[in-house]
């Protein structure tokens, strides 16, 4: 499975136990070595790149924080015109892809370029302090949605990022990092299919969460057995879960990190059932194989 | 000069350019619709369509994607082209910074545009003189024929070794943009030999990873910051070399390529002006010598770098000078009298604010400036 290659090597500045650094390191793995990277502003540019160190293997570009696939698009276009045969992959975080990143990214997919984005998701604009982002889960405690008394955290449900690319026509998959074969194999796909592909690798925070710095993967896999983060991948609009392993409640997740310590039962079971409806959803669209996107 | 057999044509300036972004071979054109720009973009659109442009045009999504994906493309090592206006180049702002930051020859045509609010789709300077400080080569052009050899001259200042930076080639709004006149065309075998391919030093590329757009701590962010001025300071050099290799080879120039002068020879006053007002100024300038009145016209081509040494040179010992800016530092003077007024200081200096928003300078305004050289007031709005 795992290639010999590092692409992403130690030396970087990333905290101890931190799930986007591990992200990086099998990403880089995984897209081999005739790649071009395009960094979007966030943790694994400011940990990776600090002059004169790099701890990139790969050519590496970071120009602003909104901008990674516009970026990328203008070297695919580049790469192209020159009649190169390296594939351009973009990389961002959460805030990157769903909020501040999501206009370029809708423009790039739209253009049909030939270009992997991959959002690095923890949930949150984790390299400014811990400030909730569209990517935040409802409820949890962070520095712009803080736990008070009349407010209990962020107020908003996670926005669904895969979804609203797969309307974009592209091949979308999610992934963890407790799920390695899983995930080379999503990559491994989507670099083998042309034009726009979007995958969203789930890369829990230490710092952020409140989460032991040895858990990450522990906290990994309960995403995916608790169904708070089902891995699936969308296909020529087809939805297909990548396993159907929910089995256990989500309180046993939530109880684990520090932005959720705040939680009443009351809101314990509305997550949980949003997390079942939600879950219900994928696994039916996973079953009947419609068309959907 | 040496005798070929080149094209005279009647076009519009925003087609003249087209055409020299075309005759420098761009590989990447990325842009946005913004008006008064439109036409330039429209006109490269089209020759790719035909066939007659190999380069691939990416039709973003805003004008901040459209300078992120030239500067993608620049940094793979490809000859990168853009055009915007106003809000657009406003909105590029951010990235306006890191393409002369990440040294990035990239050449964008400015069809210079009021800034919102009001809303306002006509000329004024006041897009690019807030781009002021973005590390960028500013040039105004006068005419057509000016806006096409300086997209020309662009490519081979920005892509010089010693330089390494991106250029604007600005033309007013509609004013120039949109003007019909005869330019005199370069074949495109000519302009092939004078402007050596694209090979920068440093390039994405797998075979030789490296990585672009670091983290500078502060222990390192001011080398680089002083390598960007080092080669600012440089591109005067090179901004001089292209103007008289160019006027060389195709018998015109532009002064010395970073300031041409009208009629300055025994010169008591000076107007000094940038971009289409400068027609207009040397109409009212030879009546006026014709009068007697020994005025002259020091035309600024180059904001950024700005000529400092031949401008000091040029504007010593002259009894008064009118600066005509076409922008206003609110709460400050106009952009262009800041700068003059910081290098020359044995001259009575006045500073006219004109043509806000499209607002029409006529030959009569420029005649009233030039009598009010000396006056009390250092700042006038004139409008009529």
């Amino acid at each position: 499975m795992a290639e010999e290659f590092e692409g992403f090597v130690p030396g970087h500045n990333a905290c101890a136990g931190c799930g986007a650094a591990i992200a990086m390191r099998h990403i880089a793995k995984a897209v081999g070595k005739n790649v071009i990277i395009s960094l979007a502003t966030g943790c694994m540019e400011v940990t990776s790149t600090v002059y004169p160190l790099t701890a990139w293997n790969l050519p590496v570009i970071h120009s602003a924080f909104e901008n990674a696939a516009a970026t990328a698009s203008g070297i695919e276009a580049a790469l192209k015109h020159q009649g190169r045969k390296e594939k351009v992959i973009a990389i961002a975080g959460d805030g990157g892809t769903f909020d501040i990143g999501i206009q370029a990214l809708s423009g790039m997919a739209e253009r049909k370029h030939d270009i992997l984005f991959i959002c690095y998701d923890n949930e949150g604009y984790m390299n400014t302090g811990v400030q909730r982002s569209g990517s935040t889960p409802q409820y949890a405690d962070t520095t712009t949605s803080p736990y008070g008394k009349a407010i209990h955290g962020k107020v908003e449900w996670k926005k669904s990022m895969p979804f609203i690319m797969a309307s974009h026509g592209c091949y979308v998959a999610t992934a963890n990092i407790a799920y390695l074969n899983d995930l080379y194999a999503k990559i491994k796909k989507a670099m083998a299919i042309k034009g726009p592909k979007y995958l969203q690798i789930y890369a829990p925070c230490v710092i952020g969460w409140g989460i032991p710095t040895n858990e990450t993967i522990i906290l990994s896999r309960m995403a995916v057995q608790t169904g708070v983060y089902p891995i699936y991948e969308i296909e020529n609009g087809i939805l297909k879960l990548s396993m159907d392993v929910k089995s256990r409640p989500v309180s046993e997740y939530l109880g684990k990190q520090k932005r959720f310590k705040h939680l009443t039962e009351q809101e314990i079971k509305e997550i949980q059932e949003h997390v079942d409806s939600e879950y219900e959803r994928i696994k039916k669209l996973s079953e009947t194989g419609i068309k959907v996107f | 000069m040496k005798q070929e057999i080149r094209k005279r044509e009647l076009v519009e300036c925003s087609q003249a350019i087209a055409n020299a972004a075309r005759q420098c071979k761009p590989a990447v054109i990325s842009a946005y619709p913004i008006t008064p720009q439109t036409h330039i973009v429209e006109r490269l659109a089209e020759m790719v369509s035909n066939g007659e442009l190999n380069a691939e045009f990416i039709n973003v999504e805003s004008e901040h994607s459209a300078m992120s994906a030239t500067i993608g493309a620049s940094a793979t090592g490809a000859r990168t082209f853009t055009a915007s206006s106003s809000q657009g180049i406003a909105l590029m702002h951010e990235m306006l910074f890191i393409a002369s930051g990440m040294r990035l020859p990239i050449v964008m045509a400015v069809a210079n545009r009021a800034l919102s609010a009001p809303i306002n789709i006509w000329n004024d300077h006041s897009d690019t003189m807030a781009e002021r400080d973005s590390g960028w080569l500013q040039f105004y052009c006068e005419n057509s024929q000016e806006a096409y050899d300086t997209t020309i001259m662009s490519y081979i200042i920005s892509e010089s070794k010693d330089v390494m930076l991106p250029s604007m080639v600005c033309v007013d709004g509609f004013t120039l943009s949109h003007l019909w006149e005869p330019v005199e065309f370069l074949t495109d075998s000519q302009v092939e030999t004078f402007l050596p391919s694209f090979n920068p030093e440093f390039k994405l590329e797998a075979s030789s990873p490296k990585t672009f757009g670091a983290l500078a701590f502060p222990s390192t962010y001011m080398q680089f910051k002083k390598q960007q001025q080092d080669a600012m300071n440089d591109s005067i050099d090179a901004i001089k070399k292209a103007n008289s290799d160019f006027r060389k080879r195709f018998g015109r120039g532009y002064g010395d390529g970073l300031i041409e002068t009208y009629k300055m020879e025994g010169a008591k006053t000076a107007l000094i002006a940038m971009g289409s007002v400068c027609s207009t100024s040397r109409i009212v300038i030879d009546k006026l010598r014709k009068q007697g009145k020994k005025i002259g016209l020091i035309k600024i081509k180059a904001f950024r770098p700005f000529p400092i040494d031949e401008l000091r040179k040029l504007a010593n010992g002259l009894e008064g000078i009118a600066v005509i800016d076409r922008a206003i530092s609110p709460g400050s003077y106009g952009p262009l009298f800041t700068e003059v007024k910081s290098i020359v200081n044995d001259a009575k200096m006045n500073d006219f604010i004109v043509g806000l928003g499209g607002r029409d300078v006529n030959e009569g305004m420029i005649e009233g400036i030039i009598k009010k050289i000396g006056q009390k007031s250092e700042v006038e709005w004139v409008f009529d």
